[in-house]
C-alpha cells in the first residue's frame, strides 16, 4: 500500500490519528495480552491456597483431618465453630483482643491528630529530632521492651488488663499515626486554616468543625492501620496478660493438650481471626492506596 | 508548605509525649540501668560497666543468631522488592476488579503474627497439609523438622506470602499518582514497556520504595512470632533469629544484665541502618523540593 506525503498539517494528524487506532486495535487482539492477568491469578492462588486450606480444615472433624488428605470437607460440620461460640475462653479471647484494639485506636488517634497537625503546619524548637525519635520507637523490637514492660505494668498495677495492652501498642501505633496524618494534612492547603481564623474560628473550633472533616479519608486509613498493627502484635499482648485479657492469639496456643494438638478448633479460630481484618480493609479499600503511600503521593 | 515558627506548637505535641514518654522512654531506662548491673536479688546489685555488653558481643551464638538474621533479611528483601513491584504493575487499576484485587492482596497483612505461623504450619505438614504432603508426593523428602534447608526455605516463603503485599500496596499507590500525560508522551515516542518502567514508573516509586524497604528491614529484623510457631527456631538452632535468642535469655533465663546489653545491641543496629534511610529520605525531600 503505497502512500503519498502528507500535505497539510490536518492531515498529518489525521493519519497519526489512524495509525495509532490501528496499532491499538493489534496490541489488543494479541494474545499475550493475558498473560498479565495470569500471572496475577497465579500470584493470588499462591496467597489464596493456605488460607484456602485453613478454611478446608476448620469444616472437617478431628479424625477425617488426620485420617487423611481430602481436598474439600467430606463430612461438612461446623462443630468447631459451635465450640469456639460456646467456651467461654474462646470466645472472651476475641472480645479481650477487639477491646484493646478499639481502645489502643481511640487513644492513638486522640493524640495524634493535634501532634500531627503540629508538624505539618509549624516550625519549632527540635521538630526534626522530635520526629526521627518518634520514627525510632517504630524500629525498636518488641522483644527488647518485654521485660520492662511486664515489671513496669506489674508495679503499676495495670498488669492483665486491657488498657495495658493499649498502652503498650501506642509505642508503635502514635509514631505511625502521627507519620500518617501528617502526609494527609500537608496536603491541606494552609490559606484553609488562614481563612479560618479571619472569620474568627477558635483553634479548638477550627480543628473540630473544618479540619478534621477535611482530613476524614486520611482519619479512615490511619484507623485501618492502627487497627492492623495492634490486631497483629502478639508478643506484647501476650505477655502483659495472663488470663482476665488474654487475647486470641494466645488462646490458640492452648489448642495442643495430652491427647494431641486439636487442628479443627486451631483452624477455625485462625480464620475467625482474618474476619475482622477482612471487615475493616472493606471499608477504606477507596482510600487504601493513598494511605499506603503515606498520604504523600 | 510554609511553616511557621512558633513554639506553641508544643503544646499541641505535649500529650502525645506523655504517652509515648510512658511507653517508650521509662522502659529504654529500665533497660539501660539492667544492662550496666548485676542484679542478684532487689537489693543486691553492683555496677558492672561494660562488661555485658562486651560478652554480648563475643557470645558465639548470638554471632551466629546476628548473622542469620542478615542474611534472613537481604533474602527476603531481594526475593519481596522485586516481586512486589511486578504485582502492582499487574494489579488492575479501575473498577470492581481494582477492589477485589486489593482486599484480595491485602489479606495476608491483617492476620495476626503466629496465626500466619499456625497456617503455614498446616499447610506444610506432611501428613494433613497441602503443601507437604504435595511435595512429598512428588518425591522429595520434605521435613522441616529435620532439614534446615526445608525449614528456611520455608520460613522465607512465609514471608513472602506474609509481607509482599505490604510493598505491592505501596507501589500500587505510587502508580496511582502517575497523570495519564506521562503514559500518552511515552506512547507519542513510542517508548517500550521497558522504556515506560525505567524513566516514567521506577522514578516514581523511588520515594515509596524506600519507605518500603524500610519497614521491610525492620520488621524482618524482628520477626518473632512466625518463625517460632512454624519451627520454633529448630532444627538444632538454625533458625533462631535475635527476638528468640533475645525472649528466650529474658523471659526463660532471667539473665537480665545480658539480656539488656543484647537489647541495646540490638536496637542501635536497627536505629543505625534505618537512621541512613531515613536521612536519604530527608535528602530525596529537599532535593524534589528545591526541583520544584
Amino acid at each position: 500500500m503505497s502512500q503519498s506525503k502528507p500535505t497539510t498539517p490536518t492531515e498529518v494528524r489525521q493519519r497519526a490519528a489512524v495509525e495509532d487506532k490501528r496499532r491499538r486495535r493489534k496490541a489488543r487482539a494479541v494474545p499475550g495480552r493475558l498473560r498479565p492477568k495470569l500471572l496475577l491469578g497465579l500470584y493470588l492462588l499462591f496467597v489464596l491456597l493456605p488460607i484456602y486450606w485453613l478454611m478446608n480444615m476448620s469444616f472437617q472433624s478431628n479424625t477425617e483431618i488426620l485420617g487423611g488428605l481430602t481436598l474439600w470437607p467430606d463430612n461438612f460440620t461446623l462443630e468447631h465453630y459451635t465450640k469456639i461460640f460456646t467456651t467461654e475462653a474462646w470466645y472472651m479471647g476475641y472480645v479481650n483482643s477487639i477491646t484493646y484494639v478499639v481502645m489502643n485506636m481511640v487513644i492513638s488517634i486522640l493524640v495524634a491528630l493535634p501532634a500531627a497537625y503540629a508538624f505539618s503546619r509549624y516550625h519549632f524548637i527540635g521538630d526534626k529530632h522530635l520526629f526521627f525519635w518518634l520514627l525510632t520507637n517504630l524500629m525498636a523490637p518488641p522483644a527488647v521492651f518485654l521485660l520492662p514492660y511486664f515489671q513496669l505494668y506489674y508495679t503499676v498495677g495495670l498488669f492483665d488488663t486491657h488498657i495495658a495492652v493499649a498502652l503498650a501498642h501506642c509505642l508503635f501505633n502514635i509514631p505511625l499515626a502521627i507519620w500518617i496524618l501528617e502526609g494527609f494534612m500537608s496536603s491541606v492547603p494552609k490559606e484553609i486554616d488562614e481563612t479560618a481564623f479571619i472569620d474568627g474560628y477558635s483553634f479548638p473550633r477550627f480543628f473540630v468543625r473544618i479540619f478534621i472533616p477535611m482530613i476524614r479519608s486520611g482519619i479512615g486509613v490511619t484507623l485501618f492501620f492502627l487497627f492492623m498493627f495492634s490486631w497483629v502484635e502478639l508478643l506484647l499482648a501476650s505477655t502483659l496478660t495472663s488470663t482476665g485479657a488474654q487475647p486470641i492469639a494466645s488462646v490458640m496456643t492452648s489448642t495442643s493438650t495430652a491427647s494431641g494438638i486439636d487442628w479443627g478448633t486451631l483452624a477455625a479460630a485462625g480464620l475467625l481471626t482474618i474476619v475482622p481484618g477482612i471487615l475493616v480493609v472493606y471499608f477504606v479499600r477507596n482510600h487504601i492506596a493513598k494511605g499506603f503511600a503515606l498520604g504523600r503521593t | 508548605m510554609n511553616k511557621v515558627y512558633d513554639n506553641k506548637a508544643w503544646l499541641l505535641i505535649l500529650p502525645m509525649l506523655a504517652l509515648v514518654a510512658f511507653s517508650a522512654i521509662i522502659p529504654l531506662m529500665t533497660v539501660v540501668n539492667y544492662s550496666v548491673q548485676d542484679v542478684f536479688d532487689a537489693n543486691t546489685r553492683f555496677f558492672t560497666g561494660t562488661e555485658w555488653f562486651v560478652q554480648m558481643l563475643n557470645d558465639p551464638a548470638l554471632q551466629s543468631a546476628l548473622l542469620r538474621q542478615f542474611a534472613f533479611s537481604l533474602t527476603v528483601l531481594c526475593i519481596e522488592v522485586p516481586l512486589g513491584i511486578g504485582i502492582a504493575l499487574l494489579m488492575p487499576k479501575k473498577g470492581w476488579q481494582a477492589s477485589a484485587v486489593l482486599i484480595l492482596v491485602t489479606l495476608p497483612l491483617l492476620i495476626p503474627w503466629n496465626v500466619v505461623g499456625s497456617i503455614w504450619q498446616i499447610f506444610t505438614r506432611g501428613d494433613i497439609g497441602l503443601m507437604g504432603w504435595g511435595l512429598r508426593e512428588l518425591g522429595y523428602e520434605y521435613n522441616i523438622t529435620r532439614s534446615a534447608v526445608d525449614a528456611w526455605g520455608t520460613i522465607i516463603i512465609m514471608d513472602v506470602w506474609h509481607w509482599t503485599p505490604l510493598i505491592a500496596l505501596l507501589c500500587y499507590s505510587g502508580l496511582r499518582s502517575i497523570p495519564e500525560a506521562y503514559y500518552q508522551a511515552a506512547r507519542i515516542d513510542r517508548a517500550s514497556r521497558w522504556a515506560v518502567f525505567r524513566f516514567i514508573q521506577l522514578p516514581k516509586l523511588t520515594n515509596v520504595l524506600v519507605i518500603g524497604v524500610l519497614l521491610r528491614f525492620m520488621h524482618s529484623f524482628m520477626i518473632y512470632a512466625e518463625p517460632f510457631v512454624l519451627t520454633g527456631g529448630g532444627p538444632g538452632s538454625s533458625t533462631t533469629f535475635l527476638s528468640q535468642s533475645l525472649t528466650t535469655m529474658a523471659i526463660g533465663q532471667q539473665d537480665l544484665g545480658p539480656s539488656a546489653a543484647f537489647s541495646l545491641i540490638y536496637f542501635l543496629i536497627i536505629l543505625l541502618v534505618s537512621w541512613v534511610f531515613y536521612t536519604a529520605i530527608m535528602n530525596m525531600q529537599k532535593d524534589k523540593e528545591g526541583g520544584a
